[in-house]
């Protein structure tokens, strides 16, 4: 075999392997200004890659490789690299970065270069060691540079806000003086812990920090790839399969391409799409499709509301299913144990309904050689991958756009719409915008599987859990599995395990996935056990907690918050719930009250405590805290889909509601514990205790458990009058 | 077919297929992208204008209806400078998503304009037909009463 020759091995290949991080500066024009987000620019840039860029005029530009879906994370990561970079916020300008995984890629196994993915609250956990890292050494070079100049040792050269100064002779030079003549080393220095800024002298991270995106989003100058407008462009939509799996015969084409504003038929596997003039022109000829579907697909007899019946005798077979966790011996247990506890749990199917239906701009050149493309993804590699697939073409040859995301929410990581307006661009030459219409998105959906969590334990003879056993069931596999395990509760005997059956139905991770069903079930249980037993909820946790003093934290500050324990208003009671998600440690508080006659919970108040390492932008962070709390409360109260004969019967948000803001608390207080841990994921953070503190509070009031999410007022009401 | 309307403070003449609505005609024959498409059946207020001053949702509203009168969108309510609504929303960093956000706010102009003082109960069921599922209410709630204290 020859070896490769020198030549061969780029400039940014040798940059990370010598370095463990890839960064350059490179002295250069002002970038565009924010509000264009496109990446032409720095793909012209011979692919030398770089997070920041330091131009003479001061101006810093900080590169976001990471999808921004309202989590705000564009913004935490510009600020991990400016505080190590040691610059002016106000100077900062953020862009996002070119797809190119091997650079921008997060930390995955140890050094950055994994994929570019937006999901499972990641972003600040995946880059933080790298991009601080990647800052300081950005600053070093800035120092050695100006060392160099004025021959002077770099021991004696410190940095502040922008500038380099040697403080013995009281010479001084801004990033911008140094970036107009910076010659990058050949070798990059290197840089290690010592060479990172202490917690306690943070200036941005921990700090409140404005977000970068929100400006554009109030004047509606914000683009996101719906709003992408191209010469020449044409609309396209898609009638899909009505059952997953079906396939389609057009009965009527040339009826349908005779239709005004239309240009194209184009058939795919999974449905016809329509490229014409309009949306709403294509809309209105879609209604004149008559087309064939086949009925032999697996979803085809697919029933949700009768599956639980086929759950409930999977819960109870004695066969096992794939363990999660087994500790001790909880079965043995549980069949010898004199007091012993069991209950059901269910939970539906869930949409992510983000605001923004799913939609991409794709522009497929006349040879179909390359490609241009717009597209709000959560993971735009595999979306920029998924272009040059379907043409055949190399991955270079797709110039990608990242968009904002209208929310992603676990469902912007798939790339099958990419994939769709690809189709269609290719069909015609031409531009075109792919919109899914609500209907489309709702029914065409991929959900959060419906699961049913049989869970058992017994008790010791001092009320202590010593058991405790849960069987996970649904469709989905791992996506059911997620946050079945309660590692911070002390229970010796734990038997954990999966069993999974596959309908043929279409499901996805859905904010905090597994987590909010399993957690509903165990904390839900918590409180059933310790009702029967006469035990105050928050001190069966604090027991349960005893052997993890940093989760037992957490619970004593949002009791503290709410003040357990004081008297809560006539009507009204308070449940409590704990997770871990992402890392994070969650306690969390709801008060609510019912109304026995039409049967609608109401949540006056919820407290949300909340333990994450080091939080780099505390107040977008309680940001998240609130919204997954609506979220959670969206889901719990209100949100379902089922399938009959394997199609949805949802289609929109009259059939199908989310919280509106006359379902938000009084108010949702927050609290995020000092910490200089690693940082983990807030994202979902508060998601899933929404399920069991509503349950609990709605058992502290009424005595009765709540044993199927969503608590809509029909199945309060059939709880209440049992 | 033809209308004209005003938009935004100025005088237009736009040609429209019969079928066609404000969404579309302001998106795709003026570029004002900042009304947004969500729903498309008047459920979520993501597309929300004013309609001579009055919150309307652009995504049912035909053309036809439009003709002879006024349509202000995201674009045009601030004029030369942010509405005090669109100061609060970045001093409250009500966005996450952002993308109902346009719809929020003009929907919370129009609020103010018929109220210049509303209670939270009078906010909340103003505002309860524009959804928000980053689950912004909080932000929004606290963002309308900003600046109608300070009217």
């Amino acid at each position: 075999m020859k070896a490769p020759e020198l030549k061969d091995i780029s400039r940014r290949k040798f940059l990370k392997k010598a370095g463990g991080v890839t960064f350059l500066i490179s002295a250069g024009a002002l970038l565009p200004t924010l509000y264009s987000r496109t990446s032409d620019n720095i793909n012209a840039e011979n692919k030398i890659s770089a997070w920041v860029r330091i131009d003479e005029n001061e101006q810093i530009t900080i590169l976001n490789p990471a999808a921004e879906m309202g989590q705000g994370s564009m913004t935490a990561l510009a600020v991990i690299i400016a505080e190590e970079l040691d610059v002016d916020w106000t100077r900062v300008h953020i862009q996002d970065s070119p797809i190119e995984p091997d650079t921008y890629g997060m930390q995955w196994g140890g050094q950055l270069g994994g994929p570019m993915i937006t999901v499972g609250s990641r972003t600040v956990r995946g880059y933080f060691n790298g991009l601080r890292l990647a800052g300081a050494q950005a600053r070093k070079i800035l120092m050695q540079s100006a060392a160099t100049k004025w021959n002077v040792p770099l021991s004696e050269v410190s940095t502040s806000l922008g500038e380099v100064t040697h403080l013995a002779s009281g010479k001084t030079l801004t990033y911008g003086q140094i970036a107009t003549s910076l010659k990058v080393p050949e070798k990059l220095p290197e840089v290690s812990e010592s060479d990172l800024r202490k917690p306690e002298d943070f200036r941005l991270i921990g700090k409140k920090i404005m977000r970068f995106d929100i400006p554009a989003k109030v004047d509606g100058t914000a683009i996101f790839s719906i709003d992408v407008q191209l010469p020449g462009m044409l609309y396209g939509v898609i009638a899909r399969s009505p059952v997953n799996g079906s396939q389609p015969t057009l009965l009527n084409e040339a009826e349908i391409v005779a239709r005004k504003g239309i240009f194209k038929v184009v058939r795919l596997d999974h449905g016809i799409g329509l490229v014409g003039e309009s949306f709403e022109l294509c809309q209105e000829a879609r209604k004149l499709l008559r087309i064939e579907w086949t009925k032999d697909s697996k979803a085809q007899d697919y029933q949700s509301v009768a599956a639980f019946d086929q759950y409930h005798q999977l819960a109870n077979a004695s066969s096992a299913g794939e363990v999660i966790q087994n500790d001790g011996d909880a079965h043995k247990i549980l069949q010898s144990a004199t007091k012993t506890y069991e209950s059901y749990y269910k939970n539906d199917f869930v949409y992510h309904a983000q605001m923004e239906p799913l939609n991409a701009v794709v522009s497929v050149a006349e040879d179909g050689k390359s490609a241009e493309a717009w597209v709000g993804s959560q993971a735009h590699d595999s979306a920029r991958r998924a272009v040059a697939n379907v043409l055949g073409i190399a991955f270079e040859d797709v110039n990608y756009h990242p968009c904002y995301l209208g929310g992603g929410f676990g469902r912007r990581s798939l790339a099958g719409y990419v994939e769709e307006t690809t189709h269609l661009s290719n069909a015609v030459k031409r531009p075109v915008k792919l919109i899914w219409s609500r209907e489309d998105d709702v029914q065409y959906g991929a959900f959060r599987p419906i699961s049913l969590q049989r869970m058992q334990a017994s008790v010791d003879g001092e009320g202590t859990i010593h058991a405790w056993s849960h069987h996970v069931v649904g469709t989905g596999d791992g996506l059911l599995a997620s946050g079945a395990k309660n590692p911070y509760y002390t229970i010796p005997n734990q038997y954990i395990d999966l069993r999974s059956i596959d309908h043929g139905v279409r499901t996805k991770h859905w904010r905090s996935v597994g987590h909010g069903p399993n957690k509903y079930a165990s904390e839900a249980f918590i409180d059933e056990i310790a009702l029967d037993l006469g035990k105050d909820p928050y001190q069966m946790r604090r027991h349960l907690l005893r052997n993890n003093p940093r989760e037992l934290k957490v619970l004593d500050k949002v009791a503290e918050m709410c003040q357990w324990g004081s008297v809560v208003m006539e009507g009204r009671a308070r449940g409590m719930a704990f997770a871990e998600r992402s890392g994070a440690l969650v306690g969390g508080v709801a008060e609510i009250s019912v109304d026995r006659e039409n049967g609608k919970i109401k949540v006056h108040h919820f407290w949300c405590a909340m333990d994450a390492g080091v939080v780099v932008q505390p107040d977008n962070t309680v940001a998240q805290l609130e919204g997954g709390v609506i979220f959670g409360l969206s889901s719990v109260l209100h949100e379902s889909i089922t399938f009959k004969d394997g199609a949805v019967e949802q289609s929109n948000f009259h059939n199908y509601p989310i919280a509106r803001m006359s379902d938000a608390p009084e108010s949702i207080e927050c609290y995020i514990l000092p910490s200089q841990e690693a940082p983990m994921g807030v994202g979902e953070a508060s998601t899933p205790v929404v399920g069991g503190a509503i349950a609990n509070a709605f058992l502290a009031l009424t005595g009765k458990a709540l044993y199927h999410m969503p608590f809509t007022a029909d199945r309060v009401k059939e709880v209440l009058a049992v | 077919m033809k209308i004209s309307f005003n938009l935004n403070q100025k005088s237009v003449d736009v040609e429209v297929d019969d079928g066609a609505t404000l969404l579309w005609t302001l998106r795709d024959k003026f570029e004002l992208t900042g009304a947004k498409y969500a729903c498309g059946i008047a459920q979520c207020g993501s597309c929300t204008v004013h309609l001579d001053g009055n919150p309307v949702r652009a995504c049912i509203l035909p053309m036809r209806a439009v003709e002879g009168r006024s349509i202000t969108t995201i674009e045009g309510l601030g004029a030369e400078h942010l509405h005090p609504l669109q100061e609060a929303w970045i001093k409250e960093q009500v966005p996450q998503c952002g993308y109902c956000q346009t719809g929020q706010i003009m929907q919370a102009a129009a609020l103010l304009n018929k109220n210049p003082n509303p209670d939270r109960d009078e906010i909340v069921s103003f505002m309860d037909g524009v959804l928000c599922r980053c689950g912004a209410y909080m932000r929004i709630i606290k963002a309308i009463q900003s600046v109608s204290t300070k009217g």
